[in-house]
């Protein structure tokens, strides 16, 4: 294979005396280190030998698991409100939170229950939200990341933010680093490209995640962009883009520890494409059999992220069945536990609607705030 | 000292609140070595620096968005759009997140963010560059709406809405940038958000109005007080939220009320005053409520924008009108 510079050397040859030249030339890479099977593919990273780091993110990963399923069942029966799954996509989603450093900023969309479970949200918190109250979002327990944004519904809108959140931490010399999640459909979004834009103009402490599922509800990955790689929309920016095996935690794992080590250094940004599979329908008041096929599903089946962090954790000696029996035990009595709490929750009272709807309320709202108090009293006799 | 015009009076408030508060920075297109496209942000740069007075690529969504995440970390930011007309694309941004991030988080994480943009019509100015929408932010829970209409007012006001810890849309009518100049002391001492300001005492008739049209408003009462009318002015400065206790206590006074505004009539904010006192006060009412608007029509380009703003003799009539129906 010849070097680069032979290449390079070549082309000038080529293009002398013409009158278009090639003035830029780019890469997108993509790693993996683990097979569907768990098989190393490359010489694993040093993290991936140590049990005692790759269990407490495989439990992170088993637990995300089960509080989709719990989450969903607790929709199907009428005790949840409409509630989207992460299934599938537990590697991404947990790489990204242990890969964030305490003091870090998450700004993520609204499938990224694995993130906000690592950075210590608590599960009763996520199931109020999810079930109608606003205080799941007050994030007030001990442990929980003050700091983070509540999760975007609006889609990409986080992006702008994340630049705002970046600019802040820069401003203040502090090495922390903001970490913007959105999906394949967020990356077709003028909000993606203006902060991309505007990241990479002020190099600025931020690194986007777009975890590409392959689905923006019912709209595919190839009807989202005719790009060969969504990573490569960095590119446009003046940033470095590549692609990580989402379902493979070592490679997620690897990749944003370096991408957010260099952006805590002062880098500058990056943007990681991590490329997994949303298993479950968008939501629970979807039903992804009107748009997708029932093979595709079952062909991913096997690129499952928790079976292969499980098969390399067995392979490593690290990992048995009392062990997962242990685990799932020990996870289930947690939920089971946060599921109470969040069903013991009594509803808001009405007029708290205006508690924070500014620092004080103003006067000329008073009015309205005593009208609802004064029905939500009535409603109670 | 000197008198200085509306955009040197916003231009004395930014620097003063640059020098005095360290969490608080400017962004937008031009602010920085252009001084701003009407150079309310002039000579900032060089005092404050680049890190705080920030040149922003050309993104207005960018410079809201990015505007919440400085205000969420803390700093006070004030983001210029450089006209109303391209202020549209920050909606999302500012109703879905600015004026809930503390509603959503119960307190948690807060906004206090200023976005400023020049707004109306009467210099003309290319197409899009002259509307005036301030229904649009009006109607969105949890941001407040300011509309200065002097220098005096521009300055007090705009301290107010950058200490303020929650979101303000400032909206800098730009017919007045240079039209007049006032003494105005750089104190630091700022005017109070949420209540109107009385210009004018009077016992016939209440005018409402806000921002440029406060002018004409002002002139019509002139007008009208050469023939033995008096009118009381109103200038509304935040029109939302909305102190109508001011309104509803001129109206008890003088049983009468025209309402003045630039932007179009359908659902403007003058809409909400009149139900408002058609709810509250339509037993002190001795005659109809006027109003005295924009068209509901596309705001024509320079050769009609002085037949699309209300005009001193609109209001007059209007005044005569109510003055004749009791």
């Amino acid at each position: 294979m010849p070097k680069f510079t032979d290449i390079a050397s070549a082309r000038r040859a080529a293009e002398h005396g013409k009158a278009s030249r090639s003035v830029a030339r780019f890469e997108v890479r993509f790693t993996r280190y683990l097979d569907q099977d768990g098989q190393p593919v490359a010489e694993l990273p040093a993290f991936a030998h140590d049990a005692a780091r790759l269990v407490p993110m495989y439990r992170h990963m088993v637990l995300t698991r089960m509080f989709d399923e719990r989450a969903v069942a607790l929709q199907r029966t009428g005790q949840l409100g409409t509630y989207p799954s992460s299934l599938g996509q537990e590697a991404t989603a947990v790489g990204i939170g242990e890969t964030m450093a305490r003091d870090d900023v998450l700004l993520c969309s609204y499938r990224e229950t694995g993130t906000m479970l690592v950075r210590g949200v608590r599960m009763s918190d996520i199931l109020l939200y999810w079930g109608g109250d606003e205080r799941g979002m007050a994030y007030a327990h001990p442990g929980e990341p003050r700091q983070d944004f509540p999760i975007f519904v609006p889609i990409a809108s986080q992006a702008p933010q994340a630049v705002g959140v970046a600019y802040a931490l820069k401003l203040r010399r502090e090495p922390r680093v903001a970490v913007c999640v959105l999906g394949d459909g967020g990356s077709s979004k003028g909000d993606f490209y203006e902060a991309l834009n505007a990241a990479g103009v002020w190099q600025l402490p931020v690194v986007f995640v777009i975890v590409n599922n392959g689905w923006a509800i019912s709209v595919p990955r190839e009807t989202q962009s005719h790009a060969q790689t969504l990573a490569q929309k960095a590119i446009a920016a003046g940033i470095d883009g590549e692609q990580v095996d989402g379902n493979d935690l070592i490679a997620v794992y690897d990749v944003l520890e370096r991408a957010l080590g260099k952006a805590r250094r002062g880098g500058g940004p990056h943007v990681v494409e991590a490329l997994t599979y949303r298993m479950h329908d968008h939501t629970t008041a979807d039903d992804s059999r009107r748009y997708r096929s029932v093979e595709e599903l079952e062909s991913q089946r096997a690129l499952d992220p928790v079976e292969r962090v499980r098969k390399h954790l067995v392979r490593a000696g690290s990992w048995t069945e009392p062990d997962e029996q242990r685990l799932e035990a020990d996870l289930s009595a947690q939920l089971e536990q946060a599921v109470k709490e969040y069903l013991g929750t009594d509803a808001p009272a009405p007029k708290s609607m205006f508690d924070h709807l500014f620092a004080q309320l103003p006067s000329a709202l008073e009015p309205q705030r005593d009208e609802l108090a004064a029905e939500g009293d009535a409603c109670k006799k | 000292m000197q008198e200085i015009t509306l955009v040197e009076a916003v231009n004395q408030a930014l620097a003063h609140e640059l020098a005095t508060d360290p969490r608080v920075v400017l962004l937008g297109q031009d602010v920085g070595v252009n001084g701003g496209v009407f150079r309310a942000t002039a000579g900032l740069l060089e005092r404050f620096g680049k890190e705080r007075v920030i040149d922003t690529p050309l993104a207005e969504t960018l410079i809201a968005g990015m505007s919440i995440g400085l205000a969420a970390q803390g700093f006070r930011p004030v983001a210029e759009i450089q006209f109303m007309g391209f202020i549209y694309s920050t909606i999302d941004q500012i109703l879905n997140h600015a004026s809930r991030l503390r509603n959503r988080t119960r307190g948690r994480l807060s906004c206090p963010m200023v976005l400023r943009a020049p707004s109306g019509a009467g210099i003309h100015a290319p197409e899009h560059h002259s509307e005036c929408t301030e229904t649009l932010f009006a109607h969105i829970p949890g941001l407040r709406v300011v509309v200065p209409s002097s220098p005096a007012r521009a300055y007090g006001l705009l301290l107010a809405a950058i200490r303020d810890p929650d979101p303000v849309i400032f909206l800098e009518p730009t017919r007045l940038y240079r039209l007049f100049k006032e003494y105005v002391p750089d104190n630091g001492e700022a005017l109070p958000l949420d209540v109107c300001f009385q210009l004018r005492g009077g016992t016939d008739v209440t005018l409402v109005s806000w921002g440029a049209a406060v002018r004409e408003t002002l002139a019509a009462a002139d007008a009208l007080a050469q023939s033995g009318v008096s009118a009381e002015v109103i200038d509304v400065a935040t029109v939302a939220p909305l102190d109508m206790r001011t309104i509803l206590d001129s109206v008890e006074k003088t049983g009468r009320c025209v309402i003045v505004h630039e932007a179009a009539r359908n659902v403007g904010v003058g809409a909400e005053i009149a139900a408002r006192l058609a709810d509250e006060g339509l037993l002190t009412l001795l005659a109809p409520i006027r109003r005295v608007t924009g068209y509901d029509a596309v705001v024509p380009l320079a050769k009609l924008e002085h037949h699309y703003m209300p005009q001193t003799e609109r209001i007059v009539g209007a005044v005569r009108d109510v003055l004749e129906a009791a």
